[in-house]
């Protein structure tokens, strides 16, 4: 099973993540994360999925994406080099005598405190997924609160759109 | 000539009239628009959310409007009437259960794609989201069982999304589109402006097919020894029968048209082996299994026709012609990918084709198969047989009519012993395979066809799906004339539950239905009773030169299976061909 990382080019309308992501779940494809925002177009929406799956499956998901109507463009992002971002917001408990080595963590990974409580810390951290999962791996020690995720964003590198 | 002058100008006196920018309601904007995209019949029922659409029909000598008596009996009388003209069938239904009574009718023309505009009304878009009063997110319920759908939130937006719904459904591969109007836009007044043109940027259909592709199939045609064509209603949905005919006339191929695509070719013709499948013919099935080339124009490769994908097909090079990119290799591995319109796609190859000339062993053979092995019953002259009644009625209508049916078995003899020359003669639903489509198809195929005899062939358990609409035949003396296919049994069903299910009948006897005779006459339909051959031949005439609609009822043996069957799961040349002895 290959990990796929395709953009989807949608109108901007009521109900499009809707169909979007309901033929993922009636043909039975899989959503591992899904963003939705605009792009650089006035009307449309870009949406980044990353789906698991064989080259076949891979085929049927962009030839069914491409019969729905709102669907305007099917890009295989990770056919391509791509850069492939995540945003994660991660609570984590911090007494005052941990702080030093959480930030210290913080520091290697180029991420950000942004938000200082009594007992905790929310640390921002931006890069592909197995940094976020390597900076989660390292924060787990001291106790994990809470944590956001938003899934991946991409696009093409250089001059292939 | 005088009167075909006549029609022109009232005619175009219609068009000025309904394209005149006035202020009117999003009512008469969508009954204007409807009459604008040429629709001649409408099928619906009133209810509270299209009150406006219905006070704007009130006393229309231009709108069309056919009440039935339930809205699944309007959808699929719209159905009938999109597959027998190839026109876009239309119905209306109000909010809530009268949205959620067209959803099977809704999925049923999704699954054969057939060309729908289906408008329902919604409660007041300020009360939407609220559970307000017959509220139904209707287009939420069918977003996966339609083409596309339009919640209307503007009534400027109406006349292009009504252009817009009507050009979706009727191109590309096709399909019902959903209009949901809240109360208040159907209300709300504007200036009406016609709209004519389209543009839809994530909408573009691929009629055309990639010439090199073409090339691959004309010159794999040459090199065959073994080639078929497997013809599906994509043949018919593009009217691409007349190329069809010349490809097999030029190539030589034999070919076999599934359920669906039965009248796209003329069964007469000595290159018909029949339908395939679950229970086509037996060469139709060893054939497929054997080709070292199978031309698909135009179907799907459905389950009932590939049966045990694994396997199928095993020494063919697959060509597959659609419309539909997805349908390509989504279910067998395809070869030679052609995605076009078969109209388009068999123009271009009927310049370059040649006749198979490697398969003349081939066709020989074949030939012989198709004569050694037709479809075949044992007649009996105590009991009337099911297959019998559809020969008599393809005799007494000289293979003209159009036909529609049910589900079941009695759907499957008509496939087999019904024999089709012209498209837009058959109407059955394939892949949804939905019970009570049979008779209220054949209203709309009829509405469509005032002057061809129409003809619905049913079994008893699906005839009491839509009984109901016997009333808007007779009140309107719609004059389809109706079989019902009296087993007394679930025939389908039993037989599964006698041959898989080890004779475990189970919930399947309908004895205690009722007198479909007297059921009939209470709505005011003609209608008679045939127990044997003779009473059966006299019935049927009778109800054929009866001027209005008519029904009868053959009350057939009730333990006849289809044949041949291929069990599910199993390759499509392993056939049961009859009754164990």
């Amino acid at each position: 099973m290959k990990k796929h990382t395709i953009a989807v080019i949608v109108n901007d309308q009521p109900g499009v993540l809707q169909r979007v992501s309901g033929l993922f779940g009636r043909r039975g494809f899989n959503i591992e994360s899904i963003t939705v925002g605009s792009s650089e177009e006035i009307g449309l929406s870009r949406m980044v999925i990353v789906t698991t799956g064989d080259d076949h499956t891979l085929e049927q998901v962009t030839k069914q994406l491409y019969k729905l109507i709102d669907v305007i463009k099917v890009i295989d992002l990770s056919s391509n080099p791509m850069v492939g971002r995540e945003l994660a917001l991660i609570k984590v408990n911090a007494e005052p005598g941990t702080r030093p080595e959480i930030l210290g963590v913080v520091e290697t990974f180029r991420a950000a405190v942004v938000d200082i409580g009594t007992h905790s810390l929310i640390v921002q951290v931006v890069g592909d997924t197995e940094k976020i999962d390597a900076m989660v791996e390292l924060l787990k020690p001291y106790g994990i609160r809470e944590l956001s995720r938003t899934g991946v964003t991409a696009l093409n590198r250089g001059n292939t759109k | 000539m005088a009167m075909q002058d006549a029609t022109l100008k009232s005619k175009e006196e219609l068009k000025e009239r309904l394209t005149k920018p006035e202020i009117i309601s999003g009512s008469e904007i969508l009954l204007r628009s409807l009459l604008l995209e040429g629709v001649d019949c409408v099928f619906g029922y009133p209810g509270g959310a299209v009150l406006y659409i219905y006070d704007a029909m009130h006393g229309n000598p231009d709108f069309n409007h056919l009440l039935t008596r339930h809205e699944q009996g309007a959808i699929h009388a719209a159905d009938g009437y999109a597959r027998a003209s190839g026109k876009v069938g239309v119905c209306i239904a109000t909010s809530g259960p009268g949205a959620t009574n067209l959803v099977t009718g809704i999925a049923t023309a999704y699954m054969d794609s057939v060309p729908l505009v289906v408008i329902t009304g919604n409660v007041i878009s300020s009360l939407i989201g609220s559970d307000a009063f017959q509220e139904a997110d209707i287009t939420g319920i069918t977003m996966p069982i339609t083409k596309h759908s339009y919640l209307v939130r503007d009534v400027e937006d109406l006349p292009r999304i009504i252009h817009e719904a009507f050009h979706i459904a009727n191109t590309g591969r096709k399909g019902p589109v959903l209009i949901d109007i809240p109360k208040d836009i159907s209300a709300a007044k504007t200036l009406f402006k016609p709209v004519t043109s389209v543009n839809i940027r994530g909408y573009n259909p691929t009629v055309s097919p990639n010439k090199q592709q073409v090339d691959k199939l004309i010159k794999a045609i040459t090199e065959a020894e073994r080639p078929l064509i497997l013809a599906g209603g994509g043949v018919v949905y593009s009217g691409g029968h007349e190329e069809l005919f010349e490809f097999v006339t030029k190539s030589q191929i034999p070919i076999t048209t599934t359920l669906l695509g039965l009248g796209a070719f003329p069964s007469g013709n000595d290159l018909f082996l029949g339908m395939p499948g679950m229970h086509g013919t037996y060469t139709a099935n060893k054939s497929i299994q054997s080709a070292d080339l199978l031309i698909n124009i135009g179907a799907r490769f459905d389950d009932r026709v590939t049966g045990k994908l694994d396997g199928f097909a095993p020494h063919a090079k697959i060509v597959h012609i659609d419309i539909d990119p997805a349908e390509i290799g989504k279910n067998v591995p395809t070869d030679i990918p052609i995605v076009g319109d078969v109209k388009t796609v068999l123009q271009i190859v009927n310049q370059g084709v040649k006749r198979a000339d490697k398969a003349d062993e081939w066709r020989a053979k074949l030939k012989a198969s198709c004569e050694q092995y037709p479809f075949s019953y044992t007649d009996s002259e105590v009991e009337l047989k099911p297959q019998w009644v559809v020969e008599l009625i393809h005799e007494t209508t000289n293979g003209d009519a159009i036909v529609t049916t049910d589900v079941g078995q009695h759907q499957m003899w008509a496939a087999q012993y019904y024999k089709f020359n012209k498209p837009r003669s058959w109407v059955t639903s394939g892949g949804l395979g939905t019970m009570g489509f049979g008779f209220p198809s054949a209203i709309g195929a009829q509405m469509a066809n005032p002057d061809r005899v129409v003809v619905s062939i049913n079994g008893d358990g699906g005839m009491q799906m839509c009984a109901q609409e016997l009333a808007i035949c007779a009140i309107n003396n719609i004059p389809v004339k109706v079989a019902i296919i009296n087993n007394q049994v679930l025939g389908m069903v039993r037989q599964w539950q006698e041959l898989i299910y080890d004779n475990r009948y189970s919930h399947i006897d309908l004895a205690g239905s009722p007198d479909f005779v007297k059921l009939s006459e209470a709505y005011g339909v003609k209608a008679f009773r045939a127990t044997n051959k003779e009473e059966a031949r006299v019935a049927w005439a009778e109800a054929l030169s009866h001027p209005g609609p008519a029904v009868v009822e053959f009350v057939v043996r009730k333990g006849e299976n289809v044949y041949p069957m291929v069990a599910q799961g199993s390759t499509i040349d392993e056939m049961i061909m009859g009754d164990a002895e």
